[in-house]
């Protein structure tokens, strides 16, 4: 067997390279229109001609290699280190043919670094529509490389990248043009201090840190007889590079390109004359938020109700059918509910990933950041915080991924930090189910009350993230260079099986990340309330039986007394008893708690940790909310979850950090645990504080 | 006169880039000297801008915009 190739595509946001990806691999994933989508690191294999295989890597768009993210940051570290197992033995620089100027300055800087590049001009099925004819050959020749014209929409030009891939031998590493030009003296003293280094490698290892500060400079500063220049000298070099650059690509495209204007035309004008005006765009935005919220809460609630109901009978036809003893109990107890607990979030994920997708894919997102850049702005944020913030009400943790193209670091900061404040899915559940408990059925101007409080929640959230958003713009002392720069992509229909493949793989990675922490908490909860030490946990039966002798109790009364008086007494029960003093004041009691201090594991483990307790020792078939609804207050009587309590329960669910997986992504994100550790403290602490006084004014 | 005096519709050429306060990405994606721009459509209290530059659509801060030198084309 022959070696695999290492293929690396490269290319600008918005060229349509993650679409040259799936086609290339088959494993399809997401073609986002809004500028910096891809921040995961993507691989696949291809199999070439002739069995040979390709493993291809897709690397985060980037407009050049002077990188002023962490993402476009991928795409240097990867190209100026040899030694790294994924360099590339072939680089793919992926274009689009209405963009090519822009995209050519990335190929000839790609080309500089002396690795045999092929070029791709995707998109090429708008060439008539707009106008648009190529001199191929004359452009292979200009710019040493081979040209693939594909057009991944129509499926079209694939297998001959796929040979070009085959054959990446037979390409040129020379270089397209001369950069070093701008400053002849420079880099003659860096080739001499330098001599068996590839120039444009220490060009570019210099100039990274005037950019963004990562990459290490020492080993150049280090040469003493080599004098570099002033951080503002560096970045004049830069922009004279750049001209250069692309003074080279227009006399290239003068001769290898025609666009007759007269046949192109323009949908973009028309949709932006309205999608950013002043007025109807914000209502046009309004109304789009309100139609996502609205099929959440209504268009998932009738699966959900049915997922509910059906791991419900599901429990119990596993007890009738398997043999008695502890492991049917901890299937029917603890496993099947605690999976009902995650499938039961499907549907609601499933659609608002639906409409993010749909959103990115249009191209209208960008047109939102634009809309909202100067309101953004007063509270500390960017426009381009407002896509976190929405993808937040699916799930903090992706959110938190795609704050990775905001420019200014305070920015980026601030928006990490209240993004865990918007109403993510995991909340949902608590949401609804409380709301459903506490809240009348009636209507109001013919929106039900339900849906009325779900939607102030949704508020809150909103509300709480950009007033704390505010404030810590008003504390923060960071001085951070703020500029803006972003791309409005042409509008796109959506392609519904790129949507489709979004929705499938977020459900996906949700379900099966988040589902083992809440299986595997299910599990250990079943296990805390169904053993306990001591006398009155082993002998609940004689104990129980002596306490109600002289009552004249049913068999099925007895059983449950005995099975409350177990539970009370076992692990979870008397962890739930040693915190009831501290929630009581909130109108919770030891149950409550429990679930509370499991949610902090995960927020969407608290429906499933109420309906492991409450399971426990039941055996009648009952859907969750029911037995919830049944629950008394050992303290004050009457249900447990009345007006006062729920809401107070909504409020603490609203601001406590219970997440470890956000927590961990801050670390990561922000390369503190500083950071972390100020939002647990901060937003719980403020939490139990709402809470508190929420139900002491209502109870 | 500077890219943010631009009225909306009116169309300049670039002249000057050379403040550091405009940031490389911006010359990147083709705000050079001897470029045509065109200020597309304007946010409230305009800003940001939404741009044409030489046929790439992009939306830059005002705060950026002022540091960019054109001339303005009569048609």
């Amino acid at each position: 067997m022959s070696k695999q190739i290492n293929v690396a595509l490269i290319g600008n946001p918005n060229t349509g390279k993650t679409s040259v990806f799936n086609a290339l691999t088959g494993l399809n994933q997401k073609v986002g229109n809004y500028p910096g989508i891809t921040v995961e690191k993507k691989e696949g294999i291809c199999k070439l001609p002739r069995g040979v295989k390709a493993h291809i890597i897709d690397l985060p768009g980037t407009y050049s290699l002077n990188a002023s993210s962490l993402d476009e940051n991928v795409v240097i570290e990867l190209l100026l280190n040899k030694n790294d197992k994924d360099f590339p033995d072939v680089a793919v620089v992926v274009s689009d043919v209405e963009n090519l100027k822009r995209n050519l300055l990335l190929f000839t800087q790609i080309k500089d670094l002396e690795i045999p590049t092929i070029l791709v001009i995707n998109m090429s099925d708008r060439m008539a529509y707009k106008g648009i004819s190529l001199d191929i050959d004359y452009l292979e020749q200009q710019l040493e490389t081979k040209i693939a014209l594909i057009s991944t929409r129509k499926n079209k030009g694939i297998s001959e990248l796929k040979e070009l891939i085959t054959n990446f031998k037979e390409l040129s590493t020379r270089p397209c043009m001369n950069a070093s030009s701008i400053d002849d003296d420079y880099f003659n003293n860096l080739r001499k201090a330098f001599p068996n280094q590839l120039l444009y490698k220490l060009w570019l290892v210099i100039t990274q840190d005037v950019n963004f500060g990562k990459t290490d400079r020492k080993s150049i500063d280090a040469v003493s007889d080599f004098k570099t220049k002033s951080k503002a000298d560096l970045k004049r070099l830069q922009q004279k590079e750049t001209i250069k650059r692309y003074q080279f690509i227009n006399d290239t495209l003068k001769k290898g390109q025609t666009i007759d204007l007269a046949t192109a035309k323009d949908l973009r004008i028309k949709l932006d004359r309205i999608l950013t005006h002043k007025v109807w765009g914000y209502l046009i935005f309004g109304v789009i938020l309100l139609t996502i919220f609205q099929a959440i809460y209504d268009w998932s609630s009738v699966p959900m109700d049915f997922i509910d109901s059906t791991f419900a009978s599901f429990s119990e036809w596993t007890k009738s059918v398997l043999p008695e003893g502890a492991f049917t109990n901890l299937i029917a107890e603890g496993i099947i509910p605690g999976l009902g607990g995650i499938v039961i979030f499907i549907p609601q994920i499933a659609f608002l990933f639906l409409f993010i997708s749909i959103l990115e894919e249009s191209g209208y997102m960008s047109r939102v950041v634009f809309l909202m850049d100067r309101i953004m702005r007063r509270f500390g944020l960017s426009g381009k915080s407002v896509v976190p913030l929405i993808s937040g009400t699916a799930c903090a943790i992706p959110a938190i991924m795609a704050t990775r193209n905001i420019e200014s670091w305070k920015e980026r900061l601030i928006t990490i930090l209240v993004t865990p404040f918007t109403t993510c899915s995991a909340r949902l559940p608590v949401y609804l189910i409380i709301i459903a408990l506490v809240i009348p059925e009636g209507r109001f101007f013919g929106l039900s009350y339900q849906a009325l409080t779900l939607m102030l929640l949704y508020l809150i959230g909103f509300g709480a993230a950009v007033g704390s958003a505010w404030i810590l713009h008003k504390i923060l002392k960071i001085r951070s260079k703020t500029f803006f720069v972003v791309e409005m992509p042409n509008y796109k229909l959506p392609l519904l099986k790129n949507v489709a493949l979004t929705v499938l793989e977020k459900t996906k990675a949700f379900v099966f990340g988040a589902g083992k922490i809440i299986l595997a908490i299910s599990i250990v909860l079943w296990f805390l309330a169904s053993y306990g030490p001591g006398e009155s946990f082993n002998n609940a039966e004689t104990i129980v039986t002596e306490q109600y002798a002289s009552e004249n109790l049913s068999e099925e009364e007895l059983q449950q007394k005995i099975a409350s008086h177990k539970l009370e007494h076992s692990f979870i029960g008397i962890a739930g008893h040693a915190i009831e003093p501290v929630i009581r004041p909130l109108g919770y009691d030891w149950k409550i708690g429990i679930a509370i201090v499991s949610s902090f594991a995960a927020r969407e483990v608290f429906v499933g940790t109420l309906a492991t307790i409450y399971s426990v020792g039941s055996d009648e078939e009952e859907t969750i909310k029911n037995r919830m609804a049944g629950e008394v207050n050992p303290i004050l009587g009457g249900p447990l979850f009345n007006f006062a309590s729920g809401i107070s329960l909504l409020l603490f669910y609203a601001f406590a950090m219970q997440c470890m997986s956000t927590l961990a992504i801050v670390k990561r994100e922000t390369n503190s645990w500083k950071w972390p550790m100020y939002q647990l403290v901060i937003m719980s602490g403020f939490a139990y504080i709402v809470a508190l006084i929420a139900f002491q004014i209502l109870k | 006169m500077t890219l943010a005096d631009l009225k909306r519709g009116q169309q300049g050429i670039i002249t000057d880039v050379s403040s550091i306060h405009i940031p490389l990405k911006l010359l990147e994606m083709g705000c050079l000297p001897g470029n045509s721009v065109e200020l597309v459509q304007v946010a409230p209290f305009a800003d940001p801008m939404y741009l044409n530059i030489n046929g790439t659509h992009l939306a830059i801060r005002k705060e950026t915009a002022m540091h960019i030198l054109i001339e303005t084309v009569d048609e």
